[in-house]
């Protein structure tokens, strides 16, 4: 029998939300630890096994030097990196402190922020090259059983290109956005989620970042039509994904 | 002769963390539970955001509880502005919460806990011997987590909790479609306070004050005072009066006290020490059984205590599926200016969030405390009276238990590092 493909789990800052969706793969769990053995994976396991591994998944934003080390450890150990949400993606939620002055951030949390040595919330992809993104806050777990197995295979993975639109349209989900004048970030969001948040009667947003070919400008635009003030329009914009050029181009309105 | 126990990256905890216990002729020298959790300024990047964002904002300081801190984030921004809820809203948070209790606590007991009693390094290890039990488990934490995506639109960050209400309520059919399967698993439940209760528990007490909300008439998660064992008896306004935070020397946490008092904890075993007699009877009945005596103030119970909670959660549950008529609600309501507080028990224990809004609903100020900061200075001093008894103990087995009374609180360090007051100081 050939040795299982090695998968090592590694975290940034993060909420951990991300690698738990593995261990709520409980309908398969057993299947998948037949099929891959979670090498590394400090949350569940005490004892790790040393690399190489076949994949790593990266959870959590770079928001501090020894995170860069890390991540740079990580990139050498693994054959493929991926990017496990969106945290590892953009930044996510953590990058929201990138737009307002690091020492102010600082000093409403800590008394002594001279202690304090964080940096600008990026995506692991200004650090190391990244093989692959799965994006979402969290992660679609389905999403990464079928990433996996296509690993495994050796097939391109099917990663969404298209907007959170697409999915409405195909769950016959009512526009909240026509219907009730709610601003909704799903023309310009990757879809994956199966359209939940409008499917549950709220706005899309935005947690999985941009769409391929995104008019994020345009929305912001409609936004505006619609009555959002411009700082309205910045927190739409500048939450999960503000780091990408796409949806900064939609915080970038007057 | 010195000693040395040094656990450098915790496992089966959430979060990063470490421990450093340094030991010279049987006496501790130093002893350090290192958060190295990087900070991450929730509280620092909420002010400026509005109001409604707050609770998608805060689910995400947990990945394990999420709903617990939209809940509690929730409340405070409903006392902030005057705002009242229905009893359906009051019971569908409540079932949320008992949700979360499923999944969080299956987790730990089978995932996070278990393998340390039966001796092996994971559940994915314990699987080849016990894979009825790891069924078990997959199944009940399964049901928790589906009852979380029914009410909440997910399991992991949830979508539809909101200031006065829910965005969308589920439907009445598919509530009861859960009652059977809530049903066959307080079966479940019960075998597992038997397992639990079959794990071997070191003898080790030590007195400190147990905290939990606790209310009159029912078994306190979204609701009631803050109470403890030696007399706290507060209100939600009334927490930073009562629980504040002082820098150590040696440690790179801030650590909770109760003023003029000492370090407390906080979780499920002070819940059900604080509020037994409003655990479901069938609970009662199964913690009867054990043969275990409550109150009890050694922390190796957690665990037990968590799966009494679990049969519990399953006994509320039916009992709240029951009750609900479930329609659509009005949940539009006027923003105003203010400032305002909740608590509510979390699976790991009281979390409390306080908020300051300005007229137009933008944040002014946030202040949040998750279980785990409550507990981590108690941690510190379990392990300061733990450590002298197991020195004469292989380093290996002594390292492993020292890691033990950590996860007896099922500590949760992404939650606590985003406050965490990191004290870096030069030496």
């Amino acid at each position: 029998m050939t040795a299982k493909p090695k998968i090592a789990v590694y975290k940034m800052s993060s909420c951990a939300g991300c690698q738990l969706e593995i261990l709520n793969l409980e309908h398969v769990l057993l299947d998948v630890i037949n099929a891959v053995d979670l090498s590394y994976f400090v949350m569940a396991r005490r004892d790790s096994e040393p690399g190489p591994y076949q994949i790593g998944l990266v959870e959590g934003a770079v928001t501090c030097g020894e995170e860069i080390e890390k991540l740079k450890q990580a990139r050498k150990e693994c054959e493929t990196l991926v990017a496990l949400g969106s945290c590892a993606c953009y930044g996510g939620l953590p990058s929201i402190k990138n737009w307002t002055p690091q020492r102010v951030v600082e000093s409403r949390v800590y008394e002594n922020p001279a202690a304090i040595h964080s940096t600008t919330a990026y995506g692991i992809d200004y650090y190391v090259a990244v093989d692959a993104y799965l994006k979402g806050c969290p992660i679609n777990k389905e999403e990464l059983v079928e990433f996996i197995k296509s690993a495994l295979l050796g097939a391109k993975p099917y990663l969404r290109p298209h907007s959170v639109c697409v999915e409405c349209k195909l769950y016959e989900n009512v526009c909240v956005a026509v219907s009730e004048d709610i601003p909704c970030m799903g023309p310009v969001t990757t879809a994956g989620c199966g359209a939940l948040c409008p499917a549950n009667h709220k706005a899309c947003d935005g947690c999985r970042g941009p769409a391929d070919d995104t008019n994020a400008k345009s929305l912001a635009q409609t936004f505006k039509e619609h009555g959002l003030n411009p700082g309205d329009i910045k927190r739409k914009f500048h939450k999960f994904a503000g780091m990408t050029p796409e949806f900064d181009k939609g915080a970038d309105i007057l | 002769m010195s000693k040395q126990i040094k656990v450098d990256y915790l496992a089966r905890v959430e979060g990063e963390g470490a421990l450093d216990i340094k030991v010279k002729d049987g006496e501790i020298q130093s002893l350090q539970l290192r958060i190295f959790e990087p900070p991450r300024f929730f509280q620092g990047f909420l002010v400026g955001r509005k109001f409604d964002e707050v609770p998608g904002i805060v689910s995400r300081i947990c990945g394990i509880c999420p709903a617990a801190h939209q809940v509690t984030s929730i409340m405070a921004l409903e006392d902030a502005m005057g705002i009242k809820v229905t009893r359906q809203t009051q019971d569908l948070r409540r079932l949320l919460a008992l949700s979360q209790y499923i999944q969080s606590h299956t987790l730990h007991i089978y995932m996070l806990a278990a393998p340390d009693f039966l001796g092996y390094e994971s559940v994915m290890a314990m699987a080849a011997d016990y894979k009825p039990v790891v069924e078990r488990a997959l199944k009940l934490k399964r049901l928790g987590n589906d009852l979380t995506a029914c009410i909440g639109g997910r399991e992991v960050h949830p979508v539809t909790a909101a200031i006065n209400g829910f965005t969308k309520v589920p439907a009445k059919k598919e509530l009861e479609g859960f009652k059977q399967k809530l049903l066959a698993a307080k079966e479940d439940a019960l075998e597992t306070v038997k397992l639990v209760n079959t794990f071997p528990i070191p003898d080790f007490t030590r007195d400190c004050e147990h905290v939990a909300l606790s209310q009159g008439s029912v078994y306190a998660l979204n609701e009631g005072n803050l109470v403890s064992t030696k007399g706290l008896h507060i209100s939600a306004w009334q927490y930073r009066s009562h629980i504040q935070e002082k820098q150590e020397v040696h440690s790179s946490a801030l650590h909770s006290y109760v003023v003029g008092r000492n370090s407390f904890m906080v979780g499920p075993l002070p819940r059900v020490n604080l509020n037994f007699d409003l655990l479901s009877e069938d609970a009662k009945k199964a913690a009867a059984e054990t043969g275990v005596s409550f109150p009890n103030f050694n922390p190796f119970y957690s665990a037990l205590a968590r799966a009494i909670e679990l049969v519990d959660a399953v006994d509320q549950s039916i009992e709240i599926i029951d009750r609900l008529e479930l329609r659509e609600e009005d949940t539009s309501f006027e923003i105003k200016g203010g400032q305002g507080f909740a608590l509510t028990e979390a699976p790991r224990g009281t979390l409390y969030h306080s908020y300051i809004i300005n007229e137009q609903g933008i944040v002014e100020e946030a202040d949040i405390v998750p279980p785990t900061a409550h507990n981590v200075n108690n941690m510190e001093k379990d392990l300061w009276q733990f450590v002298p008894g197991v020195l004469d103990l292989s380093h290996e087995e002594a390292t492993l238990r020292c890691e033990m009374v950590v996860r007896n609180y099922d500590p949760c360090i992404s939650c606590s590092a985003h406050f965490l007051k990191l004290n870096i100081s030069e030496v």
